[in-house]
């Protein structure tokens, strides 16, 4: 394995190890999840608004307010007893840093995904069918991209008198292009529509994804570097 | 030293902000009077003439803090961080502009204040990017961690554009479409064109004498605090 690499799963094992013993942030991210998509149900009347019709806005907004709350937790851990000081002490360059920040806090907003979807499924009476794995498709692409934006802001925000408040004001902005494009794509996704309608946004993704991970791998340094 | 270059700064920033407000005060003469109106849209269509220039020079201004941060990154100037700010707070308020004009444009013509068309969406979240940028630097007190930060959250910014405009071609939309800066020629009747490129130029002019009053501002308040950490 090239050293970049494992230096890269070291750091996330370490976020995931770290989480996985307290499992609180998951939880309360799960049940957040969960809450979010509860209250939506009550703020739609059944009778005029199909479930189907609301779906794809209702699942994205989940996912994003789900992530907003997954990111606000990925570096203030790291400002207890100084962590983050330790991790760049480490001879570890600074994209790793942030590609194992990255990662971690992608398996973390995956996993609250991956309970959501099917809590979504379960309220919202949709049915999947065969979407499912051009759905999983499209939460990977959209996902990666704002959960990029999110790991650089929210190491950028716990430096700011109100982190909590300033992660979402500077996020927000950035995750309307992904949000956008996978909540058309899912809407296509439900109604059978063909490949080639969601084409435009599946490349918009794809674009959106390699530019802001990289751009936020080499900006990470002028961030925790005096 | 520094207090003396930043009263130069305000006071070449007046003159020029002022030349700007004649020069705007012409153009609504020259949009009214020596314009033709338009068949369809009436007098309605004159604020057409404020709307795009404002929008052209506050989305201008988001690239210059977009551009002089990622220049700030490179060659860490301090002047380059007084330049993004100075032009995000101007550009916010040609953001006003732009948001407030549109809307008012868009109740006899669309007959609604605003809807959810992509374009008008997106630019309203690329005003509230710079507006979160500046709650960014006002979150942060450390002098060169909010030029850091600021200056990456500037570059993302400019980035976000791109893919800004390439949502408003995918999305079906209710704006108008441009109609200067695309690629064939500009649909517009050369008097119209005339009209609007004057004033486009004015809030041009408009913007420096703002940014340099503003930097003049910024440097006088970095000297305020050399002065307070000295005592």
């Amino acid at each position: 394995m090239p050293e970049a690499l494992r230096l890269v799963l070291a750091i996330a094992a370490k976020d995931i190890r770290a989480e996985l013993r307290s499992r609180t942030a998951l939880l309360s991210a799960v049940v957040f999840a969960a809450l979010v998509l509860v209250i939506f149900n009550f703020a739609r009347d059944p009778t005029a608004v199909a479930a189907v019709d609301l779906a794809p806005s209702v699942l994205w907004v989940t996912f994003a307010l789900a992530a907003m709350v997954a990111l606000n937790r990925a570096f203030t851990v790291e400002r207890e007893n100084g962590a983050l000081d330790g991790l760049l002490l480490a001879p570890v360059p600074r994209g790793a840093v942030f590609l194992g920040k990255l990662v971690a806090n992608l398996a973390f907003v995956g996993t609250v995904e991956a309970i959501a979807l099917p809590l979504f499924v379960l309220f919202f009476n949709v049915d999947l069918g065969h979407a499912l794995p051009g759905l999983l498709g499209v939460t990977v692409l959209a996902t990666i991209g704002f959960v990029a934006v999110g790991t650089l802001f929210s190491a950028m925000a716990v430096r700011t008198r109100f982190a909590e408040l300033m992660l979402p004001v500077l996020l927000l902005p950035f995750m309307v292009p992904p949000l956008i494009g996978a909540v058309q794509v899912t809407a296509r996704l439900l109604a059978d529509r063909p490949l080639s309608e969601m084409m435009g946004w599946l490349r918009l993704l794809a674009l959106y994804d390699v530019v802001f991970v990289t751009l936020c791998t080499m900006a990470f340094a002028s961030v925790v570097d005096e | 030293m520094s207090a003396t270059a930043a009263r130069a700064y305000v006071r070449a920033g007046t003159a020029i902000t002022l030349l700007a407000f004649l020069a705007l005060a012409g153009v609504y003469v020259l949009a009214l009077k020596f314009t033709p109106i338009e068949l369809r849209q009436g007098l309605a269509q004159k604020i057409f003439y404020l709307h795009v220039p404002a929008a052209w020079n506050a989305l201008l201004a988001f690239s210059v803090v977009g551009l002089c941060g990622g220049l700030y990154l490179w060659l860490n100037d301090r002047r380059l961080d007084r330049l993004a700010e100075s032009s995000a707070e101007v550009g916010v308020a040609l953001g006003v502009v732009m948001l407030t004009t549109g809307p008012i444009w868009a109740r006899p013509i669309w007959g609604t204040w605003w809807t959810w068309d992509a374009r008008l969406t997106l630019t309203l979240f690329l005003f509230f990017l710079f507006v979160g940028y500046l709650a960014l630097r006002a979150a942060l007190h450390d002098p060169g961690e909010r030029a850091r930060f600021s200056a990456v959250v500037g570059v993302l910014g400019l980035l976000l554009v791109p893919f800004i405009h390439l949502s408003v071609y995918l999305f079906r939309t209710l704006h108008p479409q441009p109609i200067v800066l695309k690629p064939s020629a500009p649909s517009l009747p050369p008097e119209m064109l005339r009209t609007l490129l004057i004033s486009g130029l004015a809030f041009l002019v408009l913007y420096i004498g703002l940014v340099t009053i503003r930097y003049g501002l910024a440097l006088a308040e970095e000297e305020k605090e050399r002065r307070l950490d000295a005592t």
